[in-house]
């Protein structure tokens, strides 16, 4: 393991292109996954990690392709399953920092239990959810996140199921770190990343990917660059929540529901406003933004929850320290001649 | 007896080479606990000792029914023993369920013990008697002893401030005293579990005291016992002994293995009946640094195991047939990348949910086969109880000299029977480590070993090595995603010749008996013991006879073949439908027979060896 000393200091002044592969990049051209790519190359050097202690773990799907791409350790496993191999890598090395790369498919559907327990048990790996809400390399067929209605080549009559929100279930699921962003959003994304990077415990962040093939244009209605600052709420951690072209807007409580108001009209002021706050220790506000979606609301990017709390590597290795300071180094010797033993000459 | 001063009535002392008991009552009955702690008893006196607990798989079916039997049977001889016993010589039956569900077994001429107090009418109307058994003159060709044991064991325990229903909790004590005296045992292997187990519950513990001395005062005593047996210690080979249970060997084993390897284990598991001792075991193991993970699903514990593995720690899992089922993709993943890991498959009788709690040896073909494509898996079978020791180790062995994942297969026999096992001393125990890759410059992720075909195993962390692996096919030598058709032939071709390279690297086959002759039994697995006795008779009866026993199942010892042409008949018993003829007859074009009972129990001796003398007696025809 190398760790950061001031003789080696020099080999982790790192760049973008340490970072890249030597592997060619197969998406379809105009995939927003390239835009992910990049942003997550260009993030890793601020986190002062050697490259040979980053791992990237993925599942199966568009996103799955990855870690080819990523010039660290990386681990193309099953479908759904990555989690579970990046919870079984940090305790053999909890010294590694772990990303797990997983899309709507991968995690909502096949691996929505993994999701589930990779989070509660704030184990630290930092899980990037490309979100194009269709499956895409099995040529577009309706997802968990697919919108009630929409004509797929296995719906054509339009899906009858209803869409889960991924952040309501980060949320539910308690992960520690819980984010939104979108690819092509490029400052706001890599930002994102960097602070899911430097988070320790259960990340889960939500990138809103477009699949220009098989689901193009899923969210242009607010992430173009025209109308974006009137339908999108960027969060930042202390500030009201305050959202438009013009800076105009912001979102108000009214009773247990959000509403939107504009700044001057009827009195209204800042100090009406939300103040965002990541750090709450309860979960209703970020839980409340999770639920807010265009047209009603505008949809929030940024960090909607981070929280402290133990993580599960650590956890584990606490037990381990504690039984060797309780009962000493295991001894083999002993230990195969405990309990009851007898001896025939 | 007249005199007040003579509390020894006179008895006779009969000296037996084996006895076979089996403690039969509720599953409330604690019979599981009585029967383990006579099989203690007897293994520290010096006997060898063989188990079979049966038991069902609801924890606590209803009161007094059939379904809710649970029992416990231990032989216990003055030499060497290989199997619990075909039938009990003796018979403990705690209520009429217990003695209906057990009475089929017990030797003509065996002794009954039943707790009278139990054959009320309601509990005998639960069992589907008529009438009460003991009346009716139905067990006349047994010797049969009634003793009012509730009554007795609420007599001794008078005077305690205990519930009456927590009194009668202790009256299997009661019952396992009065074995003790039968058969000439201390109580104070029990007397000092007791203490220590109940050590916070001082009544309580005075309870289960008093119990098991009543009942050894009531064998003493009482006019109804003539006779004690004495069975001598055992000649075992010298050396210090522990009584073990498959999965507490298990346990053991990994533990070994990874001190010997140098590395920390990482165990995944989902609770699974037969298999979840396992994990009891390995997580009271801490401060070796063993790590375990309680999974959410099956799934996750292999991909927990997989990802440990591959961050250069020794990865395990366990499970039963059902688990297993739900692991083999990731398990395929393991193939793929070839990393090392072990997935142990405790067996037991299926198909589907099945009979949890009874045994079965019907996953060597899902072990083998159960995977999609061409995916050769190491397998490894231990034997008896306290061989399970050395096969985790075995198992471990070839995982990290062949970069392979490596099933092992216990079953429910295996797992929760017991035997005396003979301690290794440390120094005797093989070195199995091997070295992470960490030159740069001779790095490939799929370069290989030229003896072993093992590619190098280059752990997260280590510098100059980052480098991705993944279930899409590797280009050889580079590892890098390739759909070259040449080049997928010659990968499966690769991870083919891998595993069958390790044919020459494990133990051969050894017969026991003539090296040549007019029949072989063959057999793998939990069947050792019946084959071996079966075997050993026919031999004391003249028979040209000879048992192997397979511990590695693939690859096959590399003199498999030669050994089964040496015999003009081989016969294999399998307790499933036949799947190692299966195996058998395909690779040699040996025409094997096999002999097949799947019952959820072990073979009896007797079966065996009247299955082998039917084709003997044709033999000599």
């Amino acid at each position: 393991m190398t760790t950061l000393t001031p003789e080696n200091a020099q080999v982790i002044e790192l760049t973008r292109k340490d970072f890249v592969s030597d592997q060619e990049v197969r998406w379809c051209p105009g995939c927003g996954d390239y835009s992910i790519l990049a942003q997550t190359q260009k993030s890793m050097p601020d986190f002062g990690v050697p490259k040979e202690n980053i791992v990237f773990v993925s599942g199966i799907g568009c996103s799955g392709r990855l870690p080819y791409y990523m010039n660290t350790y990386g681990f193309h496993t099953i479908h759904g399953r990555a989690p579970t191999l990046a919870t079984g890598l940090k305790l053999a090395n909890p010294e590694l920092m772990v990303w797990v790369i997983t899309g709507d498919g991968d995690a909502l559907s096949i691996g929505g239990n993994h999701v589930l327990h990779s989070m509660r048990r704030n184990v630290d790996i930092k899980l990037i959810m490309f979100n194009n809400r269709i499956y895409g390399l099995t040529k577009g067929q309706a997802s968990p996140t697919s919108e009630m209605g929409k004509k797929t080549k296995s719906t054509p009559a339009g899906t009858v199921d209803f869409p889960v929100q991924p952040l309501s279930i980060a949320l539910a699921a308690e992960a520690s770190f819980v984010a939104r962003s979108v690819d092509t959003h490029t400052e706001h994304l890599q930002e994102t990343l960097e602070r899911a990077g430097h988070h320790h415990g259960s990340v889960f962040v939500e990138v809103l990917q477009n699949c220009n093939i098989f689901n193009d244009g899923a969210y242009r209605d607010f992430t173009e660059r025209d109308v974006r600052d009137d339908r999108m709420l960027v969060l930042e951690h202390g500030k009201p929540m305050i959202f438009g072209k013009e800076r105009d807007k912001g979102i108000r409580l009214r009773g247990l529901h959000p509403e939107i108001v504009q700044l001057g009209q009827d009195g209204v002021t800042e100090a009406d406003l939300l103040v965002h706050d990541e750090e709450a220790a309860d979960p209703y506000l970020a839980y409340m933004l999770s639920r807010m979606w265009w047209p009603d609301f505008p949809v929030p990017v940024g960090v909607l929850r981070r929280i402290r709390r133990p993580t599960h590597d650590r956890l584990m290795v606490g037990q381990i320290e504690d039984a060797r300071a309780r009962d000493g180094d295991g001894d083999l010797e002993q230990l195969l001649v405990s309990g009851e033993t007898w001896v025939v000459d | 007896m007249t005199t007040e001063t003579a509390p020894r009535k006179d008895i006779n002392v009969q000296e037996l080479e084996r006895v076979t008991i089996r403690f039969a009552g509720d599953s409330g009955d604690g019979m599981q606990l009585t029967g383990t702690q006579f099989t203690r008893t007897a293994a520290v006196f010096g006997n060898d000792v063989s188990t079979l607990p049966d038991y069902p798989a609801e924890i606590r079916a209803p009161a007094g029914s059939l379904p809710g039997v649970s029992g416990f049977q231990i032989s216990f001889s003055s030499a060497d023993i290989y199997t619990p016993g075909d039938q009990p010589d003796v018979l403990v039956a705690m209520n009429p369920a217990a003695l209906r569900t057990n009475i089929g077994d017990l030797l003509p001429g065996g002794a009954l013990i039943v707790n009278s107090d139990a054959f009320n009418a309601s509990n005998l109307k639960k069992a589907g008697y008529e009438a009460s058994p003991l009346a009716d003159g139905s067990l006349k060709q047994f010797t049969v002893f009634e003793v009012p044991i509730s009554a007795l064991n609420a007599g001794a325990l008078a005077g305690l401030d205990m519930t009456s229903k927590q009194i009668d909790l202790t009256k299997n004590f009661f019952a396992l005293g009065m074995m003790f005296w039968l058969y000439e045992r201390s109580m104070e292997p029990t007397l000092n579990w007791i203490d220590e187990r109940f050590s916070a519950k001082p009544v309580i513990a005075e309870g289960n005291r008093r119990a098991l001395k009543a009942g050894y005062a009531f064998g003493e005593t009482t006019e109804m016992f003539h006779t004690t047996y004495r069975v001598a210690p055992a000649k075992l080979a010298p050396g210090t002994y522990r009584n073990i249970t498959g999965n507490e060997a298990t346990a053991l084993g990994f533990v070994t293995a990874a001190r010997l390897a140098g590395r920390d284990l990482v165990y995944g598991s989902y609770p699974i009946t037969p298999a979840s001792d396992i994990l009891h075991s390995l997580a009271t193991y801490k401060n070796f640094g063993v790590k375990t993970f309680q999974a959410e699903d099956e799934i996750a514990a292999i991909g927990a195991a997989i990802g440990a593995s591959y961050g250069g720690a020794m990865g395990l899992t366990a499970s039963s047939g059902p688990g297993i089922a739900l692991k083999s993709e990731a398990l395929n993943l393991a193939v793929m990348v070839e990393l090392p890991l072990v997935v142990v498959d405790v067996q037991r009788a299926g198909p589907s949910t099945g009979m949890p709690t009874k045994t079965e040896q019907a996953d060597l073909l899902m072990a083998m086969f159960g995977r999609n494509s061409d995916s050769p898996v190491p397998i490894v079978a231990p034997a008896t109880p306290a061989e399970c020791f050395e096969y985790a180790i075995e198992a471990w062995r070839l995982a990290l000299k062949y970069m392979t994942p490596v099933i092992y297969l216990s079953d429910a026999f295996l797992a929760t029977g017991a035997e005396p096992w003979r301690v290794p001393s440390t120094a005797d125990l093989p070195d199995i480590s091997v070295p992470s890759h960490t030159d740069r410059a001779t790095f490939q992720p799929y370069a290989r070993d030229p003896q072993t075909l093992a590619r190098p195993w280059a752990v997260p962390g280590t510098p100059g090595l980052e480098h991705r692996i993944g279930g899409l096919e590797k280009a050889d030598v580079t590892g890098n995603v390739s759909y070259d058709p040449d080049n997928h032939h010659r990968m499966q071709m690769l991870r083919q010749q891998k595993i069958n390279g390790i044919a020459t690297d494990i133990a051969p086959l050894e017969a026991f008996g003539p090296a040549q002759g007019d029949l072989l039994v063959l057999g793998w697995g939990s069947t050792y013991g019946s084959i071996r006795s079966a075997v050993e008779r026919l031999q004391a009866e003249g028979w040209s006879v000879a048992h192997a026993q397979l511990r590695h199942l693939n690859p096959l010892p590399a003199n498999t073949e030669q050994v089964l042409r040496s015999y003009r008949k081989v016969l294999v018993p399998e307790v499933n439908l036949g799947q190692l003829s299966l195996l058998l007859r395909a690779r040699f074009l040996i025409d094997v027979i096999g002999f097949n009972r799947v019952r959820g129990k072990p073979f009896r001796i007797i079966e065996i060896k009247q299955a082998a003398e039917e084709l003997l007696g044709e033999m000599a025809k």
